[in-house]
């Protein structure tokens, strides 16, 4: 720090004002902050990359595919006859060759990004929603106390307790039991299985807040109990509900592959769909094991950057990592 | 020939992207066989740093550079590798922390916390081991030291643990025993147990002790000397009486303002040091003080004042430096404002410093 | 230690009670209903009326319920549609297969895992330690079927280093003791039969560890860092103790506690990638049955893997939170 101006005196005090600004610099809020910092982090930004790409393709790629998704083209034109083991690989044509029913992979892949974001963007969605009302609702009835209070608290995390000890896999068997093999299951499903994670999440959060000093001394001042929620209570619980919607996505991904690969997925392939091209790929791993590998490949990419993006999140509001 | 020289010490830490930040600035001072050595100063002024960058206990991270000398003994701690440095530590040098609940190993008992450094350091082991550190208990005041070594850090009082921290430290008759902030922690009651015990100790075993505190109030009843540390650097060091009597850097001057005393007159105000540790000047462009200080004057910038050796031991770092009581001020160095001399030239140590500040070094 | 485990046993009644009470609604709402899950397809309408009135499904609701909670307790699961065996035998005869397998799952992921996320706290920001990190998000990333169908492809079918399928090589005639087949070389002294079996389990073994091993690696890194900070090791350095003291009594041991919650939570999930697993590798085990009973809607077979999916998840908590209060005396106390 080098100060040119003539008088002794007045460079005290301008080194006196600088310091001054750099104590506001300090007062910047958690999400400037934390956002500063994730553009620092090449995780984040490979993550946010990928995830753009993926994002881009899903809602424009499908009006621009060559082909029809769902249209049985290599059948037609002969070319197809994956009962004889003909299935042709990539042509300048169908840059990644033809499925088991002659349509063009290509396209297919293209059209299965919007799919394949629609079923995690609705399960995350479904599990935050219902584990954000079970965890709301615990964490403002142990908020409130008494006997009343504490007893709903208890009962609804002992069932969020029990949905957490039961795997994944099996909840979705069990769905899958009771309203058929579909998408729509495959979602509730997987949306199922993030609840426990949510309803914690936001009840710890919540009695975090509620026992914080910044609360306790804002009540002292009278404020509003309306208006610390929503100045306070919300806005803390609300970066570490982001951080687990964003790792969700990428879980709600491959679980779903798995419950396309067990066939309670969509039972007829019309929909692409990356889990359920995986799927259907298993029976011509022999012949042509790349209709395995493009959706499988591309489920883990898109899994990994909402992953690097959700953990450089988390590190970048992590009051415990900032320094 | 003292038992342990600091020279110019420093600590810096680079970050890549972020300016250098220097914690320890060139601090330099002595501590002789068995006397009890105050380090005093706010939070960030860079105590702490000194001590554990003396002990070899700085976090190892990139960019972390310490220089200087400590020579304990003959031997610059600083220059030494890992395995002498281990074999000091505990034996010759012994340390005691801030916190004794987050400072003991939660998970297992007591006992073998104590029993560990016997075993390193004496080749204890087995019931030997075990009789002693029960002596150790005993010696630093813990009732039923026999139960004790059984129990876990959790089931021990805040001063039981301190307690425990301190016979761990003492269990190899260290020649020198650093304590930072050792009663910071604790309720007033227990701090005033603490001290005593570790003034006993440190009398009985001849022991040295180095004191790294905040409180004035604890320096006052303690060290022998004592030197006063302002954003890494010592600024002024002196036996304790003439310390408390006539502090002659402005700082020290602001900091006994600060103490609220039981004979000053009731309507009297505290003389707080404006601003915070934060505004201060890097010293190569002057004395780091000068934002802060009442006393500041054109040439506080510039360069950084040159240490100024006076009588009866002591020096400071400060070109306009307070008054003596008795003697005229210098009328070229007239204070800019006249807060400041009429709290410091009031003579007697503070009565019980109740300025207790949250450090978190 | 005797009364926690009591307690903690106690603890569990209503979860499982809950579990329970779930358990006969969705079996109540099942295409068909109750006589369905328990007769299976076979069925004549007689039949079924006949099961109907000795369920006495036009009883109060309450009775019903204690009925199947006593059908439950008795371990009485019904009647497996695909193969029209009691299911209880199915599952006794599978068992061994899935637990073998689950136990080197759990072997590799802990064997490995928790070395290289220390190693990776230890030599934070270096090679190693981007290389474990990366390895471990590509691991939770990777579907499991998927890494199966890999592994199997390359170091079974390709490479031929490992067998793709089954639990021991059928021309080998071992004895069965235990229908553990490790177990039973071991126990019969017959070294190869055992050496066959264990190779088998290596590649599914590998693919079912994926995810508890990146889970592990991960949660061993963060709390061996999280340690490293901490007062009482800095304490532990001031002594003077040699690293490796320092490193076993004061880091390690306290920076299990958080991987011994996230083992116990991860049994769950384990059971699901046996599903996964065996049936890539054709393994006969419980999981490769219900991937079958889940194609052939064999309810009783489901709903029976429910139950021993809710009992294996019971034990092996309790299993963590003993170790636990072995670990941290402070639970003891509580």
């Amino acid at each position: 720090m080098t100060i040119t101006t003539g008088k002794k005196g007045e460079k005290i005090d301008r080194l006196a004002e600088l310091a001054a600004v750099r104590d506001d610099e300090r007062g910047v809020s958690l999400w400037q902050e934390a956002f500063r910092r994730l553009r620092r982090n090449p995780a984040a930004i490979v993550g946010a990359a990928v995830l753009a790409v993926f994002i881009l393709v899903a809602i424009i790629g499908p009006f621009f595919v060559p082909y029809g998704p769902t249209d049985s083209i290599g059948i037609r034109e002969g070319v197809v006859k994956s009962g004889q083991g003909l299935i042709p690989g990539p042509s300048g044509d169908h840059w990644l060759g033809y499925d088991h029913q002659g349509r063009d992979v290509f396209s297919r892949m293209i059209v299965g990004a919007r799919q394949t974001l629609l079923v995690g963007v609705v399960s995350t969605l479904i599990g935050l929603a219902v584990g954000a009302l079970i965890g709301g609702v615990a964490g403002a009835a142990a908020g409130l106390g008494g006997r009343w209070g504490r007893w709903i608290d208890t009962v609804l995390m002992r069932f969020v307790d029990m949905l957490l000890a039961m795997p994944s896999l099996l909840l979705a068997v069990s769905i899958a039991a009771l309203l058929g093999a579909s998408l729509t299951t495959v979602m509730i499903a997987v949306g199922v299985v993030s609840v426990p994670v949510f309803a914690r999440l936001l009840r710890g959060s919540m009695i975090a807040q509620a026992n914080s000093d910044y609360v306790l001394a804002a009540t002292s001042l009278g404020v509003r109990r309306s208006r610390i929620a929503l100045t306070h209570v919300v806005p803390n619980s609300l970066a570490p509900v982001i951080v687990q919607a964003t790792l969700t996505l990428a879980t709600a991904i491959i679980e779903a592959a798995a419950l396309s690969f067990l066939g309670l997925g969509n039972p007829d392939s019309a929909v692409p769909e990356w889990g359920v091209m995986l799927a259907d790929a298993q029976p011509y791993l022999g012949i042509r094991p790349a209709l395995a590998i493009y959706p499988a490949v591309a489920i883990i990419i898109t899994a990994l950057g909402f992953t690097l993006l959700g953990e450089a999140m988390r590190e970048a509001l992590d009051p415990k990592l900032r320094k | 020939m003292a038992l342990l020289e600091v020279d110019d010490l420093s600590v810096t830490f680079a970050r890549r992207g972020q300016r250098t930040v220097h914690a320890v600035d060139g601090v330099s001072f002595s501590v002789d066989a068995g006397e009890v050595v105050g380090l005093v100063g706010e939070s960030g002024c860079g105590k702490s740093v000194t001590s554990l960058a003396i002990m070899g206990l700085l976090p190892k991270q990139p960019g972390l550079r310490v220089g200087g000398k400590a020579v304990f003994d003959g031997t610059d701690l600083l220059q030494l590798d890992d395995r002498s440095r281990r074999d000091i530590r505990g034996r010759d040098i012994a340390m005691i922390f801030q916190d004794p609940l987050s400072s003991l190993n939660p998970v297992i008992p007591i006992g073998l916390q104590v029993t560990e450094v016997l075993t390193r350091h004496r080749g204890m082991k087995g019931e030997a081991a075990a009789k002693e550190a029960a002596e150790l208990l005993d010696r630093v005041g813990i009732p039923d030291p026999r139960r004790r070594l059984k129990e876990y850090p959790h089931q021990l009082s805040g001063g039981m643990r301190q307690r425990a921290l301190i016979a761990m430290a003492v269990a190899c008759r260290p020649r020198l025993l650093i304590a930072d902030e050792p009663t910071t922690a604790l309720d007033v009651t227990i701090q005033a147990q603490i001290l005593e015990l570790l003034k006993e100790l440190v009398r009985d075993s001849g022991t040295a002790l180095v004191m790294i505190t905040h409180d004035l109030g604890v320096v006052a009843g303690m060290c022998d000397t004592i030197n006063v540390l302002y954003a890494g650097r010592v600024v002024e060091t002196a036996r304790r009486r003439p310390l408390f009597a006539a502090p002659r850097h402005p700082y020290t001057v602001g900091l006994l303002g600060s103490i609220p005393r039981l004979d000053s007159g009731r309507g009297e105000r505290l003389t707080p040091i404006p601003g915070s540790v934060r505004d201060l000047l890097p010293w190569p462009d002057g004395c780091a003080f000068a934002p802060r200080c009442t006393r500041r004057v054109d040439d506080c910038v510039g360069a950084p004042p040159e240490l100024v050796l006076a009588h009866d031991d002591r020096s400071y770092r400060c070109v306009n430096p307070a008054p003596v009581p008795g003697r005229e001020p210098d009328s070229a160095f007239a204070p800019q404002t006249g807060a400041v001399a009429a709290g410091a030239s009031d003579a007697a140590a503070p009565a019980e410093a109740a300025s207790r500040e949250e450090e978190s070094a | 230690m005797f009364r926690f485990i009591v307690r903690r046993l106690l603890q569990l009644i209503p979860t499982l009670f809950g579990l329970s009470i779930l358990l006969f609604i969705w079996l109540r709402r099942l295409p068909g209903g109750p006589e369905t899950a328990i007769l299976g397809e076979r069925g004549t309408p007689e039949m079924r009326a006949a099961i109907r009135r000795n369920l006495g499904l036009d009883e109060p609701i309450l009775v019903q319920y204690g009925r199947f909670m006593r059908r439950m307790l008795q371990l009485d699961l019904g009647t497996s549609i695909s193969t029209k065996r009691e299911v209880t035998t199915e599952f006794l005869q599978r068992f061994p297969g899935t637990v073998e397998l689950t136990v080197m799952a759990m072997v590799i992921a802990i064997g490995v895992g928790i070395p290289l996320g220390y190693l990776a706290a230890r030599r934070r920001g270096r090679f190693l330690d981007h290389a474990s990190v990366a390895g471990s998000l590509i691991g939770i990333c990777i579907p499991v079927f998927f890494l199966a169908y890999v592994l199997k492809a390359i170091f079974a079918e390709s490479l031929g280093w490992f067998p793709s399928s089954g639990r021991q090589d059928p021309t080998i005639e071992a004895t069965r003791v235990t229908n553990f087949f490790v177990l039973d070389g071991l126990l019969t002294r017959e070294w190869d039969a055992a050496a066959d079996a264990i190779w088998h389990l290596v590649l599914p073994g590998i693919a079912l560890a994926s995810i508890p091993l990146a889970i592990i690696v991960r949660i061993t890194r963060a709390s061996v860092l999280e340690v490293l900070g901490e007062d009482f090791v800095r304490t532990a350095e001031a002594k003077g103790l040699t690293e490796s003291t320092v490193r076993r009594r004061h880091v390690l041991r306290n920076a299990m506690l958080p991987v011994a919650t996230s083992i116990g939570l991860l049994t769950g999930g384990l059971l699901s990638g046996a599903v996964l697993t065996e049936t890539v590798f054709a393994f006969s085990g419980i999981g490769a049955f219900v991937a079958d009973s889940i194609s052939q809607r064999d309810y009783p077979v489901l709903m029976g893997f429910i139950m021993i999916i809710a009992v294996m998840y019971v034990l092996v908590n309790l299993l963590v939170d003993v170790s636990y209060s072995i670990i941290d005396p402070r639970v003891r106390v509580r």
